[in-house]
């Protein structure tokens, strides 16, 4: 698992995974279909995304689909990273 | 194909008393709303029709006959006896939208207790103010929300029974009781406690301007109310596959996700999962759904997905469309009527009114972005703010009231009389909201008329916000107000001022909203945290949430006389 992607992960079992919450997350666990984070957390995860990689994510990109699974955020965040100052 | 009435042919000569007579309702006679939704189903022949189909986010199926809802809530039901509950005590239901919470909600009933659904992604702060002002006595739960009712069971002595409907029993704790609906021993016959038309039967918790949210009662009788409305406004028929969007924690999810269809004997599915487009429309393709009642905010949703994945799928045998929460705007109609070939029919209503109160009928011309007419029975007016006399001048804009009386109107605040009271003026029960009423008699909805911010279709109380900010340890002052959302309509924006020692930082914002998500509820999250030196207030020390809500939306500040200057 690279470092971005250990980061993502890391950061919704910390924030979005209940005490009580036993399920695994892997890289392709559903996040916003399973409920496990909503369109309202999804703003504290761009926030945080934002804030780490130094990044714009334009609201039309910051979909519930674009954030389902953190192999997808994990490649939206590398699009936006590339398109601003190099590759993460 | 069978053309739906017209508004004048629903008002004509109408009378509550229609809903009853289908109901086989006797004024007098006993009448509680979970037997009305499965043994009067079965009673009527239609023990083996599906209730309930439903499917979790994996895939994993389950169904329901009428006669499985019976049975499975009779078992509830001598479960609680069995525990002691007793009639007009409440108990909670904090579960996922799993079977459990459909079936449970019809065995409280049944024992003549009081159900009060609350939402699964509430924090233990908003579950601890709603469980303490309830006096709650039990609450069903899953194991994974069973940490956050343990943080708070030591600040709730009335608390009693702690049921756990997925636990291991061994790993339960004191008041920890395991509770497996399906795997219990199957009731067949239970004695339904006899309520009565006014006998309390469910609490809403809804947010206000001021204090802590408030406790909604409703009662049995409001079933007349629910079954009538789902029947013309849903447009509802013996064979649809029905799909109601909106969990049973808030006042949709029971009223027209369990009540509406349940007591018209219809066929509902049930998906357990977060928004996703693409399994949405597989969802509406696979179980054929008909008719779908929705809310702005998903279809904003879906808009925002584009429409090449609706077009990936067999949409056709959606038949009517509703939505409810939040106005829907005139681009989400027309985008609808693209998509789907039909249009979503906008309804109007809130916790206290308990059922559908304005509404686009099937049959009436759409007026996109209005909320169309009153159902027939309900008196709806807008009023002046000062006189709180009618506005009768077309276009001109006043308070949303409603004459008092229909059949599901709000009892009362539970613990909160002097709360209820201010809900009424000149004989008129005000929603809250403005509005406008055109030529023709269509309402057309202009904003909230107090500081509730309405997201997502959502209130949230900006008081229930501010008291969690301040117990964030950097936070000094707060104040929370809407802030205009595409998607969402409005969301919850914070003003915050610092103790000294802290420093604004986008650390600090994303620390002091996370902590908001958790112990409140991703709802009553701040998207937006904006760290000022003060506040304004007026010359008492009020902070002024008016002038910063102003400020969000670009309107007028308006009398500032009584504002205290820095």
């Amino acid at each position: 698992m690279d470092e971005i992607t250990k980061v993502v992960r890391d950061y919704i079992i910390r924030e979005y995974v209940q005490e009580g919450d036993d399920r695994e997350i892997s890289e392709t666990t559903p996040l916003l279909s399973s409920g496990l984070v909503d369109s309202f957390s999804m703003v504290s995860l761009l926030r945080f995304l934002e804030k780490k990689y130094a990044i714009h994510i334009p609201d039309a990109d910051a979909t519930p689909e674009a954030f389902d699974t953190v192999q997808r955020i994990v490649a939206l965040v590398r699009r936006f990273h590339r398109a601003g100052v190099g590759s993460v | 194909m069978r053309s739906p009435p017209s508004y004048q042919d629903f008002t004509a000569n109408f009378d509550w008393n229609v809903a009853e007579r289908e109901l086989g309702y006797r004024p007098g006679s006993p009448i509680n709303v979970a037997w009305m939704c499965s043994d009067r189903i079965c009673q009527l022949g239609l023990a083996n029709k599906f209730a309930l189909l439903w499917e979790d986010y994996q895939g994993n199926e389950k169904r329901f006959t009428y006669d499985d809802v019976r049975i499975l809530s009779n078992t509830i039901a001598q479960f609680l006896c069995m525990q002691g509950i007793q009639p007009g005590e409440r108990v909670c239901l904090f579960l996922d939208r799993v079977p459990e919470l459909y079936i449970g909600f019809l065995a409280i009933l049944k024992i003549g207790a009081v159900a009060q659904p609350l939402f699964s992604a509430f924090g233990d702060e908003s579950l601890l103010v709603r469980l303490a002002d309830a006096g709650t006595s039990a609450i069903l739960t899953q194991k994974k929300h069973l940490y956050k009712v343990r943080k708070i069971r030591n600040r709730l002595p009335k608390l009693r029974h702690i049921i756990v409907v997925d636990a291991d029993p061994t790993s339960l704790q004191e008041r920890e009781i395991s509770f497996a609906m399906e795997q219990a021993p199957r009731v067949e016959e239970f004695s339904t406690y006899p309520t009565t038309a006014e006998s309390p039967s469910v609490l809403h918790y809804t947010s206000g301007t001021t204090g802590q949210p408030k406790g909604a009662q409703h009662v049995h009788y409001s079933i007349i109310a629910q079954y009538l409305t789902a029947k013309w406004v849903l447009d509802l028929q013996p064979d649809d596959i029905y799909w109601c969007n909106a969990d049973p924690g808030w006042v949709t999810g029971t009223s027209y996700g369990i009540i509406g269809p349940w007591s018209n004997g219809i066929t509902q599915v049930v998906l357990d999962s977060g928004f996703n487009a693409e399994r949405w429309y597989e969802f509406i393709e696979k179980y054929r759904v008909t008719v779908w009642y929705s809310a702005p905010t998903a279809i904003r949703l879906l808009m925002k997905e584009g429409v090449e994945i609706a077009r990936k799928h067999d949409l056709s045998s959606l038949r009517h469309l509703a939505s409810v929460g939040e106005p829907l705007n005139p681009e989400a109609v027309l985008w609808s009527e693209d998509v789907f070939g039909k249009p979503f029919h906008d309804t109007f209503w809130q916790t206290e009114t308990g059922c559908i109160v304005i509404t686009n009928f099937p049959g009436m011309p759409i007026k996109p972005g209005s909320m169309g007419k009153p159902f027939p029975g309900i008196t709806a007016t807008v009023l002046d703010p000062k006189s709180y006399a009618p506005v009768n001048r077309a276009g001109a804009a006043g308070l949303i009231a409603l004459r008092p009386g229909w059949p599901s109107q709000v009892r009362g605040y539970w613990n909160n009389e002097a709360g209820f009271r201010a809900k009424f003026k000149n004989g008129w029960y005000l929603c809250g909201d403005r509005a406008s009423i055109d030529a023709d008699g269509y309402f057309w909805f202009m904003g909230r008329d107090d500081d509730v911010i309405n997201t997502g279709g959502h209130l949230v109380g900006p008081f229930e916000v501010e008291s969690a900010l301040l117990g964030c340890p950097a936070v000094a002052e707060s104040a929370a107000v809407a802030k205009p959302d595409p998607i969402n309509m409005e969301v919850v924006k914070a003003y915050v001022t610092l103790k000294g020692g802290f420093q604004p930082s986008d650390d600090l914002e994303l620390e002091i909203m996370n902590s908001i998500r958790k112990r409140l509820s991703p709802l009553a999250m701040p998207q937006e945290i904006e760290f000022v030196d003060s506040l304004p207030k007026t010359r008492s020390g009020k902070i002024v949430r008016r002038i910063l809500r102003c400020r969000e939306f670009n309107e007028p500040l308006g009398d500032l006389s009584t504002i205290m200057e820095d």
